[in-house]
């Protein structure tokens, strides 16, 4: 195997009093597909703005390469998971492409030939060529996703980092965000760290899963992780795996009730 | 012949000889350019009203100035630059919520400025100043100015062209621009700061009140008949240009107007043709492209 790319060692945060995160020990490796998955509100997006180096940790230590610092270049690809821009901005979609490259120079560039050729195949590689020229602002969720994939990968990054990128989405976007991030991760090599409250849609994707709830974090294969012994100890509270049609789900188990009634219940028991 | 004819009447003897309106034009057009590229970026970073809060702040600065004998630009810059500064401080032009007290403070400013021109219209002989800082005139800038006025304007814009991809990249999502590692906080400042630089400069042509005109006015309309960033930045500014030059022409026409041997001020002229102009731009496109469906409905029945 490679060397790792990115590694959290016992990583830890306390934000406001409040631990949100605590004990995070986890790889990337480079092409690998990592699902990070949770329910809202679990400390997802804490855990991507701390690999980002947006939010300093409390405890541990984040290596990007080795290196305990983030690289502040385009190195990390980052989709944030709202863009909330208002539809006269005038960035057109090439143009937040063409940032990705260098929207954090100073100074002007001049428009090249090669530069806009490389943009063009950019937006054709997430399917997005087709609303280059209008304005990002004025796009459906689904359409802004694939441009903010195409700015993230425009800077040929070694990881990849999005944030929730198929909620609110629908389920047709969503099969077509998730396929083109996995060709890309494949062909390019690139290291992709996903957030999701629902691992289904990844399920044929993922390498790995960092199962976060609860501020602790679980991970391993999707085998490994997504087990009712694995995720009750983590939500420190039972929950149950249930698997329907090839779909998971993890249900918690309702509040003063005994595990082993629940699962007598699930079962379709009659008392 | 004819197109001559109708020249010379829209064009008044004298127009292209006169020594204030050739330093009105000149400066008008740096101004204009600096401003209109400035305004761009202030309404796409949503920073309108601390533009609006700079202009008030900057009538106050105008007015001190009067009192004190100093010339009315350096009254706009130093009330500007300072106000700039503390609303960095507090970051107050990031939090809409806070308006009221805004607005409160921004009444104070206005009221400390009529005290201002009160007391030096009462010490001073010169008539009209009062008008000049609350409405400009760009016809009787002080000629020792113009060199001024002219650097600060091209530090301004300068300041701005060489922010303008760290600018659009902050506004598409601050976090991405500062996992990037861009200074976002500094760039905000930095921006901020020319920004009162640009009213400053506006308020020396349309006055300190109408100053947001001639900034936002022609980016508005740029806005809305442009998609991308550069061609937003050139069309504002030349808006913004054509504006300044009829204004003046228009207001040095307006001497041979009713009632006879007064003229108009440039500022009536200026802002009526950025206000028609956007006026103008909404009957030329419609709006943002509608979106019938938002995808979180689509959402909410596939799960």
């Amino acid at each position: 195997m490679t060397a790792e790319l990115l590694r959290l060692d016992g990583v830890g945060v306390r934000l406001g009093g409040r631990q949100v995160l605590r004990d995070v020990w986890m790889k990337v490796h480079p092409g690998e597909f990592t699902g990070l998955i949770g329910p809202n509100g679990a400390g997802k997006t804490t855990l991507l703005r701390i690999i980002l180096g947006l939010q300093p940790v409390t405890t541990g230590e984040v290596l990007f390469d080795g290196v305990p610092r983030p690289p502040r270049d385009a190195s990390i690809g980052y989709v944030p998971q709202k863009l909330g821009i208002e539809p006269d901005t005038p960035l057109r979609v090439r143009d937040v492409v063409s940032l990705g490259f260098d929207g954090h120079r100073f100074g002007i560039r001049l428009p090249s030939r090669a530069r806009r050729e490389l943009v063009d195949d950019m937006l054709t590689a997430v399917g997005a060529r087709r609303y280059a020229d209008a304005r990002v602002g004025e796009l459906s969720g689904g359409e802004q996703q694939r441009v903010m994939i195409a700015h993230a990968l425009v800077g040929r990054p070694r990881l990849l980092l999005l944030d929730e990128p198929l909620a609110n989405l629908d389920i047709s976007s969503e099969q077509g965000i998730v396929s083109v991030l996995a060709r890309l991760a494949r062909a390019e090599g690139i290291a992709v760290l996903l957030s999701a409250h629902d691992m289904n849609p990844l399920m044929p994707v993922m390498d790995r899963i960092v199962y976060v709830a609860a501020g602790r974090v679980a991970v391993g294969t999707a085998d490994e992780v997504v087990q009712p012994e694995v995720l009750s100890r983590l939500y420190g509270q039972h929950v149950d795996v249930i698997r329907v049609h090839g779909r998971v789900l993890v249900v918690a188990a309702p509040e003063g009730i005994d595990p082993a009634e629940a699962a007598a219940e699930d079962a379709g028991v009659v008392r | 012949m004819s197109i001559v004819n109708v020249l010379r009447h829209i064009v008044e003897p004298g127009f292209f000889a006169s020594g204030p309106v050739h330093t009105a034009l000149a400066v008008g057009t740096v101004i204009a350019i600096t401003s209109a590229v400035t305004g761009v970026f202030t309404v796409t970073r949503g920073q309108s009203f601390a533009g609006h809060s700079l202009a008030d702040i900057s009538t106050t600065g105008g007015s001190a100035a009067f009192l004190i004998g100093v010339n009315q630009f350096w009254g706009y810059l130093a009330f500007g630059a300072g106000a700039a500064a503390f609303m960095e401080m507090i970051g107050i032009q990031r939090r809409r919520g806070r308006d009221v007290a805004t607005g409160v403070v921004l009444g104070a400013a206005l009221g400390l400025a009529a005290l201002f021109l009160y007391l030096g219209s009462q010490y001073s002989t010169t008539t009209g100043t009062s008008f000049t800082i609350l409405f400009g005139s760009i016809f009787v800038i002080t000629p020792s100015t113009v060199p001024a006025l002219i650097v600060s304007a091209l530090l301004a814009l300068a300041t701005v062209v060489a922010l303008a991809r760290v600018l659009l990249l902050t506004s598409l999502s601050p976090d991405i621009a500062a996992a990037r590692g861009v200074p976002v906080r500094a760039v905000g400042a930095a921006f901020l700061m020319a920004l009162a630089v640009s009213v400053a400069l506006s308020a020396v042509i349309i006055g300190a009140v109408l100053s947001t005109a001639l900034l936002f006015g022609p980016a508005a309309t740029a806005l809305r008949i442009t998609k991308g960033p550069v061609r937003a930045a050139a069309a504002a500014a030349g808006i913004g240009v054509a504006a300044t030059w009829l204004g003046i022409l228009l207001s040095y026409d307006s001497y041979y107007w009713p009632p006879a041997g007064r003229g108009w001020p440039v500022s009536f002229f200026v802002v009526t043709l950025i206000v028609g102009g956007y006026l103008v731009s909404y009957l030329r496109r419609p709006a943002a492209r509608a979106e019938p469906v938002p995808d979180a409905e689509h959402a909410c029945s596939a799960r």
